[in-house]
């Protein structure tokens, strides 16, 4: 795609893309270079030499079962968010795209957690299931639960999936709902005049002609069960108790931050940026395929 | 017509208000936290109705900050917030429009070169590139500042992509229009292309604002003074402190000042706020 009308200028448009390029260069490809570099280098323990190692801090990492624990707890994570989220936000989606009387009040009602920050959608959570001064705990309690998100990992993991479930509803719910309206009114009149129930209507027509949106929701929840979750989890369980909700960004920052082992954070990062890369690609050809389709 | 029947629709109300209720339940505790007295939420006794503590609890919060470590009043890290959301939204928007202006309306050596390095960025959240980044920041002297918070925050593409799609749909006739008055690419730019990007700019504003306010690991990061910190920061040392020690009413009030600036916008310009959602993850 070019356009055909253009301006004729040596100086004018390299003035114009040099602030980008500038900032792009400094804060983006330069840390990305030396998050590579720096992965292949292993440094000893007073920093006084650094020696190229190769691959040695990635297979460091993979013979890590604390690092193959918090892949295969990262991806059980995004999973858990992701399908909660999703279903909570297309069930409540499927009702907004009702002719209902107030719809639109319905949607500004449920829109607004996107714009919560996801370390005050921690702090709200975990003052709502705090094992000791929390409202929800004491139902918890009293329905004979022995409710500790701080001591039990498994239950500081299913604080950390619902908090970060509620906060993706609304996002999922705008997306859905926009999904539900673009399907043509036509198509579902016609299998009620061939006697489908709602349900059955639901599941035969609109369900299969939701999958593009399903697909593309499913990979965005992912990577924002991936990156975003960062502040949720530092104000609620800082990754405790144990690992149990160290996820791998996680992972990253509490390694850096012990400033140990630089060769094996960068290695993370970099092992970091092809997942994202990776999911990026599958987003990009799914959305070339919408287009064609 | 699909026929609706009475049950049906009054099912769909019934769920809707549940969700509602879900969705809203945690900031309606957490408004009933902040007007209520410390002690009673520390015993585990918090009532569900709000309690007579509102003003005294909101001015502390505001004005005063935490009794304990980090004692910062949050209208303080409120302002910081505000600087740097603003620095990200309007200077992400500034230097995209215009490299989108110079990869759309000029031909010159490298335009594609250029454009891709642009465009690769778009992969990678700053998540991934943490500690690289810090390091450069603080190689530049930017660590507490405002220019370190959000710079690299602007190293981004999604703007740049935005406004180059936008500008191949301007019809070129107007080009050819402005070039007959006499007008040189500054006189287009600021006189036509400017106008017709207004929508476009106001939509991606509302979403780089939220984005910039709701910024958590990066300011974590590289504020290291109080005086700097922002509110998503503040909040989370308010209850670094033992447990028995945090001051409960003043996080929810806190936590409640974080979510109003970026809830409003969404609110208040609701149309904006989908149509740059929308626009943004394509």
């Amino acid at each position: 795609m070019q356009k055909q009308a253009i301006f004729q200028s040596k100086l004018l448009p390299y003035a114009l893309v040099a602030p980008q390029l500038a900032i792009v260069l400094v804060f983006f490809y330069w840390p990305a270079a030396q998050a590579v570099i720096q992965s292949f280098l292993l440094q000893d323990a007073f920093g006084l030499s650094t020696s190229f190692v190769w691959f040695e801090n990635y297979l460091e990492l993979f013979k890590d079962p604390a690092y193959f624990a918090a892949i295969i707890r990262t991806f059980a994570f995004s999973f858990a968010i992701a399908v909660s989220s999703l279903s909570f936000a297309l069930l409540l989606a499927v009702m907004a795209d009702k002719p209902l009387r107030g719809s639109t009040l319905y949607r500004t009602l449920l829109i607004w957690p996107y714009a919560v920050a996801p370390p005050v959608v921690g702090v709200l959570w975990v003052f709502m299931l705090h094992p000791s001064l929390g409202v929800l705990s004491r139902y918890l309690r009293a329905m004979g639960v022995d409710w500790n998100p701080l001591l039990d990992g498994d239950q500081a993991a299913a604080l950390i999936i619902l908090a970060a479930a509620w906060k993706q509803i609304s996002y999922n719910f705008l997306f859905f709902l926009a999904g539900l309206q673009s399907i043509p009114k036509s198509v579902i009149e016609a299998a009620a005049i061939d006697g489908a129930r709602p349900m059955r209507r639901f599941w035969t027509v609109i369900f299969p002609l939701l999958s593009p949106t399903i697909f593309f929701l499913l990979v965005i929840n992912i990577v924002y069960a991936f990156f975003d979750t960062f502040g949720i989890i530092d104000t609620m369980t800082r990754g405790g108790p144990g690992k149990a909700t160290e996820t791998l960004v996680y992972k990253v920052y509490t390694d850096g931050l012990l400033g140990g082992n630089l060769g094996s954070s960068a290695a993370q990062s970099v092992i970091l940026m092809v997942i994202v890369v990776v999911l990026t690609g599958i987003q990009f050809r799914f959305v070339e395929r919408k287009v064609t389709y | 017509m699909v026929e609706e029947e009475g049950f049906q629709r009054y099912l769909a109300h019934i769920i809707l208000w549940i969700g509602i209720a879900i969705v809203a339940f945690p900031v309606y505790l957490a408004i009933v936290a902040s007007t209520q007295d410390n002690a009673v939420i520390a015993n585990g006794q918090m009532s569900l109705l709000p309690g007579g503590h509102f003003l005294e609890t909101y001015y502390q919060t505001l004005f005063v900050g935490t009794s304990g470590s980090t004692r910062e009043p949050v209208l303080n890290m409120m302002l910081n917030s505000l600087v740097m959301a603003l620095l990200i939204a309007v200077g992400k928007i500034a230097i995209s429009i215009i490299s989108a202006y110079a990869i759309v309306y000029f031909r010159f050596p490298f335009r594609m070169a250029i454009f891709w390095i642009i465009f690769i960025t778009l992969m990678l959240p700053v998540e991934v590139r943490i500690y690289p980044t810090y390091k450069i920041v603080a190689d530049l002297h930017l660590l507490d500042s405002y220019a370190g918070l959000s710079l690299p925050l602007i190293a981004s593409a999604t703007a740049t992509l935005l406004f180059r799609q936008f500008f191949m749909t301007v019809p070129d006739e107007l080009l050819e229009a402005s070039r007959i008055d006499g007008a040189g690419p500054f006189r287009f730019f600021w006189d036509t292309l400017l106008p017709l990007s207004r929508t476009n700019m106001a939509a991606l504003f509302v979403i780089l604002f939220i984005l910039g306010w709701n910024q958590y690991l990066w300011p974590l990061l590289i504020t290291t003074r109080d005086d700097m910190q922002t509110i998503q920061v503040g909040i989370r040392k308010m209850i670094t402190t033992t447990d028995a020690l945090t001051e409960w009413p003043v996080v929810m009030a806190t936590a409640l000042l974080a979510m109003l600036p970026p809830v409003f916008v969404v609110v208040v310009m609701q149309k904006l706020f989908v149509r740059g959602l929308v626009e943004t993850e394509k």
